[in-house]
């Protein structure tokens, strides 16, 4: 039915019948798949341990929905607090009064960075802004070439110094875009590992130098358990605003995101999906969340719940109809599915395998079934689980309050009677699985099923059969 | 014993590497994991193991796991561990169930002329530098290079590789940008038998695994070496990056369908990244890692030795 953790909570949880509360036991089984799931999301360890006792907390006597089973209910919940966690109310680039607005960007190597800069050029200059390039990767084997052929792709200038500091280049750069007229500058700085003490260094005098208006840490989106280290290094050194989440093309679920969001605080301000240059997006966290998840949209999660409620009545409704059960209930239930369906002589000639068995049947009269419907609603619900207490009285009692005969009442009972055996005989493996709300066969009405002019019925075979006997 | 240079290149004939030499590889090694290695040795001296105790299994299972080695592949070790009937030295015989899960020590296939190695990978993992890396270390083993920058696509793609090249002393053969990249593949292999070169190595656009247009490219690639020179590739290296978490299986996967891998470069391991999927990538897919790289100067490429690995990451001597 769902992805992956959707599925685990399934499993663990869908034999649960519905119950007012969800129960410790039940919440503790689903924890540990909520857990499962997010480490494979690669979501850090101490971050999943953070969050699940939270979501045991918000799940431990939160009321079951009745739209909802225990396992959906339980997604939700951990959707929910995994979308809160990951929005931020301040997702934004800040602008500077006083332009240039400089954008620093930092970032392990091969995390995006100058893709992630040329992007983010691109975009500020689609939506009205005058960028400026800053070659401040000086390291990397044409780098500046790299940044340089780019910008010349997206036609936004880029300063690249000769010098070999990035600090004497960043400044240097910031200036000239003052200069220019250029009302952003973004910096593009050499990717370097966190525990690289003095290139760590140099990024905090780059940072000192520039004074930049944001500072963003460039994150692969397939970064595993390191990525908790990572941050907490970058935000120590340079202490970044926000994160520029790459590489969301992919098929990574991402969890980094949620360990870098968790244990900095700061937002995921945009997303990366795709070399093109216009790839490029402000974030959404609610993707994010069902991303993580390993679920597809919340929305189809809803609509999924709803057909899930249809599943487990059509399940049960199969089951009781085995046992040779079929209340009015049920026959009220189908009838209204089968309804639903559009007229009901099309329909019922769909079905494969039953249409030879309908052979004879008259014609479908719609005016009979609502009497019919009206007969089973005068019943009190009692009457239509067991149907087999009315008597007399209670036929007379039915018979006028839907305004019919107690002749009608009687075909009805003796209708139900012949549909529950049929159904039986059906359900023992003799055909295929009935659709639910199909089992309207043998509709009452017109009294049992007529036989058929060319096949001979079952009971004229036994009588045929106990005559040869004799 | 640290995997030598010349046991990974099948250098039969070549006299055993110094002793100093393989301790340095190894103290290299290690001090680039030496970081993950404090980290973990820290965790897992914090408390001295009980096989009996329930919380030691779960500790260790929890320092696995941050080391990215995924749910699968850490309950499949723990699995072992508890089948063993002497845990003793709970490092060591981690370190024995790890090696065990990598299989014999790899190779490199050479033995060709030319031997030709095709590097793959999603974006940022490192190739053009592994390949750098490489070609030095190739000629430092008297191999005669030849790179193909066939990686057309990105900006300035084919002048970093020029830039390596150069400082590895091979020779490179290139395109245009946007240029069909089998071509330049197919131009390197001609070239390499024109000029009698020894290796092929050809360096490819980073791709991530769900392109499937991309991943197609790269199929073509294959097929035109294959069809240039039988037998070609005669290696086809996986790069990735040991900050990568548990999509490096599905990479790795993806990768190995599409155009066949013989074998996993590691890189980036000199940062806190413990680089633990590539134990998941042997589990599950039988993928060895052949290379690891440590570092981003010419010299940081080391062969992969397993145990050195295992032991290295979890503290053992």
């Amino acid at each position: 039915m769902f992805d992956q953790l959707g599925d685990a909570l399934q499993r663990t949880l869908g034999d649960l019948r519905r119950r007012g509360v969800l129960d410790e036991e039940a919440i503790s089984r689903a924890m540990r798949e909520v857990r499962l799931a997010l480490l494979e999301a690669d979501v850090e360890l101490g971050v999943v341990r953070a969050f699940v006792a939270a979501v045991r907390e918000r799940a431990l006597g939160a009321e079951v929905r009745r739209s909802l089973t225990p396992a959906q209910q339980v997604v939700k919940i951990v959707h929910e607090e995994l979308t809160s966690l990951l929005g931020a109310s301040d997702s934004r680039l800040a602008f500077s009064p006083r332009p240039p607005t400089t954008i620093l960007l930092a970032g392990l190597q091969g995390s995006g960075k100058t893709t992630a800069a040329a992007k983010l050029a691109l975009l500020l200059r689609k939506e009205g802004k005058h960028p400026a390039l800053v070659a401040a990767d000086l390291q990397r084997p044409a780098a500046v070439d790299q940044l340089v052929q780019l910008g010349r792709e997206i036609g936004v200038p880029v300063y690249a110094d000769e010098r070999a500091d990035p600090v004497a280049a960043a400044r240097a750069g910031i200036e000239r875009a003052r200069l220019e007229g250029r009302d952003v500058a973004l910096l593009d700085t050499a990717g370097r590992l966190h525990v690289d003490e003095p290139l760590m260094e140099e990024l905090a005098a780059v940072r000192r130098a520039a004074k930049p208006t944001n500072v963003l840490l460039v994150l692969d989106a397939m970064t595993g358990q390191e990525a908790v280290r990572v941050a907490r290094a970058f935000q120590e050194r340079i202490d970044f605003d926000g994160v520029v989440l790459t590489k969301l093309d992919g098929d990574a679920r991402g969890g980094a995101a949620l360990s870098v969001r968790a244990v900095t605080g700061r937002p995921i301000v945009l997303a990366s999906s795709g070399e093109k240059l216009d790839a490029l997006d402000w974030f959404h966290p609610d993707r994010m969340a069902s991303r993580i998840l390993g679920m597809g949209d919340v929305l189809t999660l809803i609509e999924r719940a709803e057909a899930a409620i249809e599943d487990e009545e059509k399940e049960e409704l199969e089951r009781r109809m085995l046992r040779g059960e079929f209340t009015f209930d049920d026959f009220l239930a189908s009838y209204k599915l089968l309804r639903r369906m559009g007229p009901l002589q099309g329909v019922l000639r769909l079905i494969p395998g039953l249409g030879s068995r309908l052979e004879g049947l008259d014609e479908v009269d719609e005016r009979q079934l609502k009497r019919v419907e009206a007969i089973i609603l005068s019943m009190t619900p009692y009457e239509r689980r067991t149907p087999h207490v009315i008597d007399g009285s209670r036929r007379r009692r039915i018979a006028a309050g839907s305004g019919t005969t107690v002749e009608q009442v009687n075909q009805l009972l003796h209708a139900r009677r012949q549909m529950a055996k049929l159904l039986k005989t059906a359900g023992s493996g003799k055909m295929p699985r009935l659709p639910a709300g199909l089992a309207g066969d043998g509709l009452p009405g017109q009294g049992p099923p007529r036989p058929s002019a060319t096949r001979t019925s079952k009971s004229k075979r036994k009588q045929r059969k106990r005559k040869a006997r004799r | 014993m640290a995997r030598s240079w010349a046991e990974l290149l099948g250098d039969t004939g070549a006299a055993p590497e110094q002793g100093t030499q393989r301790v340095r590889l190894f103290s290299r090694l290690r001090e680039s994991l030496g970081r993950s290695r404090r980290a973990l040795a820290g965790e897992l001296a914090a408390a001295v193991f009980d096989p009996r105790d329930d919380a030691g299994w779960e500790r260790l299972e929890e320092v696995l796991l941050a080391g990215d080695v995924g749910v699968r592949a850490t309950a499949e070790l723990v699995r072992r561990l508890e089948a063993r009937e002497q845990l003793g030295d709970l490092a060591a015989a981690l370190a024995e169930e790890v090696a065990g899960l990598f299989g014999p020590p790899p190779t490199l296939d050479l033995g060709h002329q030319p031997a030709v190695i095709l590097v793959v990978g999603v974006n940022g993992t490192g190739k053009t530098t592994t390949i750098g890396k490489l070609a030095a270390r190739l000629a430092e083993h008297g191999r005669s290079v030849v790179v193909a920058a066939a990686d057309t696509y990105r900006a300035a793609a084919e002048e970093q590789l020029e830039i390596w090249a150069r400082r590895a002393g091979a020779d490179v053969v290139g395109s245009q940008r946007g240029a069909d990249p089998a071509a330049v593949a197919y131009d390197a292999v001609q070239a390499a038998l024109a000029r009698g070169r020894d290796v092929v190595v050809v360096d490819t656009a980073g791709r991530l695994h769900t392109q499937t247009n991309l991943m197609e490219e790269l199929a073509k690639v294959r097929r035109v070496l294959a069809a240039r020179l039988e037998g070609a590739p005669h290696e086809t290296l996986l790069v990735v990056d040991a900050t990568t978490g548990q999509n490096g299986v599905q990479q790795a996967r993806l990768f190995r369908d599409a155009v066949g891998v013989t074998g996993v470069v590691l890189t980036k391991l000199d940062g806190s990244a413990k680089g633990g999927v590539a134990i998941p990538i042997a589990y599950e897919l039988g993928l060895p890692v052949k290379l690891v790289g440590v570092g981003e100067a010419l010299e940081d490429l080391q062969p992969f030795d397993a145990r050195d690995y295992a032991r290295a990451l979890l503290g053992a001597e």
